[in-house]
């Protein structure tokens, strides 16, 4: 077909180049790329925030809803709760966390491997599993209820332990990458002169993660003060916004009031991505061509002091999961403490039974399949794509908003959006397809950076070799760029489905009968006071992540013997 | 030439959300005719309901889209212009009158609704719903937790004002549930205006904290994580069924109550098989079946004793006013949000 036009341009001097086949292709993607975000992100929030400045017939009315939250002591009130909660929570998160990652990365202690794993447990569990554990821990039926000193678990007690428990890993796992890069040389040098091990810690180890650190605290700060599941199984009297949303939607029907309490937490979220985003551009980078990494000298007393605290640290968190696995398969705490499997008849309860569980397999499987090709596809055709400058970037912006909406805000943003009579997408209300929709682009900004960052590494030779010998880029990108970056597609296919089968805040306005999920089954069952089958869910969704998680460790290892080769020197 | 593009990129998107959804939807299979039933019914009763229905109606097909009451009312609401059920069958009467006063109900009254009580059926002719079985208040007490803390066992609503009860007491948020409306409104009815609220700002003294949903008290009581809990007496029953130490107390004041009704949809493409549901869900056979479970139903003379269930609820029944408490709903739940609801309120 252009093989006769083809010569004919080549001949002639020109001096803007023409778009190729494959420079329409890649621009046709990132369009589509664009409409997906605008369709499943802008378009929602926007009926949400027109939603809230709306009375019950659909009315605009301005601020007067708002108005009225501020004089509503009871609704209002929530804002200080929340933020009472996530800095309290930030602090003891990151300090453990911290401490944690410090001996992981900056002792010799034994069992590093082994502890690390451990704290990455709670990833695999929906939030409200610690919320439950500390019923049957702290709860007037409790085991150990004596040690809150006739203090009450319901209320912020139990919902900043449970949110400590939660977000533990997500601190954990942003303060190893920062303590990791260090320069060793900083510390032979610091050494060299003499200076105590306190004073190398304030002088060279903080300023050197400082970066790290403030972005652990607003990953931490953003995903108390949204998260849902405990409140709402363990806040007792003790009312927060993401609740509130809740309570306003279901308990009142009251839309537009859920609409504005939404707008109130859409703001810290937004704030804190934003601080974020500055935060993340001034990091530049630590390690030089000559730095020399940092490696730990055995100290025995550090060690020691560094192996019990992570003992200590993992012992909780296994007592936690362990605890929510014990309650399922008591038959009638405490009254007949007996073992059954009673726990797990679903079919008999409340939450939609043993087909939420195969429907949040399925949601899972669609979401990672599907929300990888789509964020990988898109991740790449942004990074790769030549011109169209203006497009990209706004596209770039598009992909990274999504982290700044809480999951409740999504949610009844799709109801308005998604449900609107004259929206002709419409039919996917009450689909699975919706769910799988919201879930990519609820958890979409970690997998797309992800992508970027496994992009970046990429050298872009690759491309204009390919372009000189005329394969197609589509060719090159299966048959080079796929497999390269093979670890990073695992990685966050992994991500998508195991967020898929643990997310609760996101889909709790969405789901039917026909596409009720795992983690909202718990949720309801725990909310008609049927604990321990909400228990035995959670400890469901456990098993499944976790199979998943080692199926993929056992996966990536065999892959990368096989695709990564090329890697190793 | 931009807009074209994008529209023509929006249609592909939808095309390729279409071949989403469908295959979301693969395995569905096909029937005579199916029906889209909302409800707030048991999970374990659905199927007994469904099968019951197909012995003398086994050309309708019912698809189940089940919740708690809050949850199917708000569902309801939010598709109000798009409706995707055809007909309620087991839903609070209060939640029906609010989706009424919306506009949604279709008014249409089944065969035979002259033989059910008249409390149980909507006083507009023809009715826009009709009762099937009422859920009435109760009080839960554990009675290993009780003797615990020595408590004395209640038999009023007023002595649970006792400050010997201080934080065992638990009850829903009316806010969130039904049950927890129910009694509210009911205590308002009782007590008068004034008299009510001074009751509930006495026995907010004792709650140990409100919960969202309105079965969780009473299950809490059977599983010893509050001694008491305000709850309705149907849970009551099935958790005493399973071996829980629990006494159900009807107060000797008398119970809110409510009932679980049927309505059709306004809108139906199905409206004939809704008929046939509606026209079955009032029959003798029906209600015996909703006796099974409950011990007040609305056909007169059908209910028989129900297991654990105290036999003195029919007669400790209010004269609901469901009209009032469903145009002074959200009145008395600001009151009640304004004065319990909060932080400053420590319990």
């Amino acid at each position: 077909m252009s093989d006769v036009a083809l010569p004919v341009t080549a001949g002639i001097a020109v001096i803007k180049p023409k778009l190729s086949r494959d420079d329409r292709i890649m621009r046709g993607f990132i369009v589509m790329v664009g409409v997906w975000m605008v369709i499943a992100v802008l378009l929602p929030l926007y009926f949400m925030l027109s939603k809230s400045a709306e009375d019950h017939d659909g009315n605009f009315i301005g601020l007067a809803n708002f108005q009225e939250y501020f004089s509503t002591p009871a609704l209002f009130y929530s804002i200080e709760n929340s933020f009472f909660i996530a800095i309290v929570s930030t602090i003891i998160t990151i300090t453990l966390a911290f401490q944690f990652a410090y001996a992981l990365t900056r002792s010799t202690m034994p069992g590093k491997g082994l502890f690390k794993t451990i704290a990455l447990i709670p990833i695999l569990a929906p939030s409200l599993l610690p919320a439950i554990s500390f019923v049957y821990f702290f709860g007037q039926q409790g085991i150990i209820k004596e040690l809150l000193l006739g203090n009450e678990i319901y209320g912020p007690i139990g919902i900043i332990m449970g949110e400590v428990f939660y977000t533990f890993p997500h601190a954990l796992m942003i303060l190893i990458t920062a303590l990791s890069t260090a320069d060793g040389r900083l510390y032979e040098a610091a050494l060299s002169l003499r200076a105590s091990r306190v004073k190398i810690f304030f002088t060279v180890t903080l300023p050197g993660i400082k970066y790290g650190l403030i972005s652990a605290v607003f990953v931490v700060f953003t995903l108390v003060i949204t998260d849902f599941g405990i409140p709402k199984v363990i806040g007792g009297q003790f009312n927060v916004l993401a609740t509130d949303i809740y309570k306003q939607v279901i308990g009142q029907q009251n839309f537009e009031m859920g609409a504005v309490v939404s707008v109130v937490l859409l703001i810290p979220a937004v704030l804190a991505f934003i601080v974020d985003r500055i935060v993340q551009r001034k990091q530049v980078a630590l390690l030089t061509a000559r730095a020399v990494p940092y490696e730990a000298k055995p100290a025995r007393g550090f060690d020691t002091v560094m192996f019990v605290y992570s003992a200590i640290i993992g012992f909780l968190i296994l007592a936690i999961l362990g605890m929510a696995i014990y309650a399922s398969f008591v038959t009638f705490w405490p009254y007949n403490m007996a073992f059954s499997l009673n726990n797990y008849d679903f079919d008999v309860m409340d939450g939609g039974g043993w087909d939420s569980f195969s429907n949040s397999i399925t949601m899972a499987l669609y979401t990672a399949v599907i929300g990888t090709t789509i964020i990988f596809t898109g991740a790449y055709m942004v990074e790769k794509a030549k011109g169209f400058g203006a497009v990209r970037g706004s596209i770039q912006f598009l992909c990274i908003l999504p982290m700044a909406v809480p999951g409740m805000v999504l949610g009844l943003a799709y109801i308005f959006f998604f449900n609107h009579p004259d929206n002709p997408l419409n039919f996917i209300y009450g689909t699975m397809a919706i769910l799988v929709i919201c879930t990519i682009t609820h958890f979409y900004t970690v997998s797309h950076m992800t992508a970027m960052t496994a992009l970046k590494q990429m050298d872009p030779e690759f491309e204009a070799v390919s372009a000189s010998l005329k394969v197609p880029f589509f060719k090159t990108f299966i048959q080079v760029t796929v497999p390269v970056c093979l670890p990073a597609i695992l990685d966050i296919s992994i991500y998508l489905f195991v967020n898929a089968m643990t997310t609760v805040s996101a889909v709790i306005f969405l789901y039917s009968t026909e596409t009720n999920l795992a983690s909202v089954a718990a949720l309801n069952m725990d909310d008609a006071g049927d604990v321990a089958p909400a228990a035995a869910m959670c400890v469901m969704i456990v098993f499944v992540s976790a199979t998943v998680r080692i199926f993929h460790a056992i996966f990536t290892r065999g892959m990368a013997r096989r695709s990564q080769l090329w890697r190793q020197r | 030439m931009f807009i074209k593009m994008k529209s023509f990129k929006i249609s592909k998107l939808i095309a390729t959300t279409a071949a989403l959804a469908f295959v979301a939807s693969v395995g569905f299979k096909a029937h005579a005719e199916t029906l889209t039933v909302y409800t707030a019914v048991e999970a374990e009763d659905l199927k007994k309901y469904a099968s019951r229905f197909n012995e003398d109606h086994p050309d309708i097909e019912i698809k189940w889209v089940r919740d708690s009451t809050g949850i199917v009312t708000a569902k309801l609401l939010a598709e109000k212009n798009n409706p995707k059920a055809d007909i309620v069958w087991g839903l609070a009467a209060t939640s029906l009158m609010l989706l009424g006063n919306e506009g949604m109900l279709e008014p249409y009254s089944p065969k035979g609704v002259e033989k059910l009580d008249p409390k149980f059926r909507d006083s507009a002719n023809p009715t826009s719903w009709t009762g099937m079985d009422a859920w009435v208040a109760s009080i839960c007490v554990n009675t290993v937790e009780a003797a615990k803390y020595s408590l004395p066992t209640p038999t009023k609503w007023r002595d649970l004002l006792n400050p010997v009860y201080k934080g065992h007491v638990i009850m829903p948020n009316p806010n969130s549930s039904g049950t927890g409306f129910l009694d509210v409104s009911s205590w308002l009815q009782l007590f008068g205006e004034g008299g009510g609220w001074t009751f509930m700002d006495g026995l907010h003294e004792n709650i140990a904290r409100y919960t969202h949903s309105g079965s969780k008290p009473c299950k809490l009581a059977a599983s010893g994580e509050i001694p008491i809990g305000i709850s309705f007496a149907f849970r009551g029953a099935k958790s005493k069924a399973k071996g829980a130490p629990l006494d159900i107390i009807i107060p000797e004041e008398g119970i809110g109550w409510d009932m679980e009704a049927t309505a059709i949809i306004k809108g139906t493409p199905n409206m004939k098989a809704a008929m046939t549901l509606a026209d079955w869900s009032i029959s003798r056979k029906a209600n015996e079946m909703y006796n099974e479970g409950y011990a007040v139903v609305a056909m007169p003379g059908v209910a028989k004793a129900v297991e654990f269930f105290p036999p003195e609820v029919a007669t400790k029944m209010i004269d609901n006013d469901f009209a009032w408490a469903a145009q002074n709903r959200k009145r008395i739940l600001a009151e009640w949000q304004g004065r319990y609801d909060s932080k400053s309120d420590p319990k």
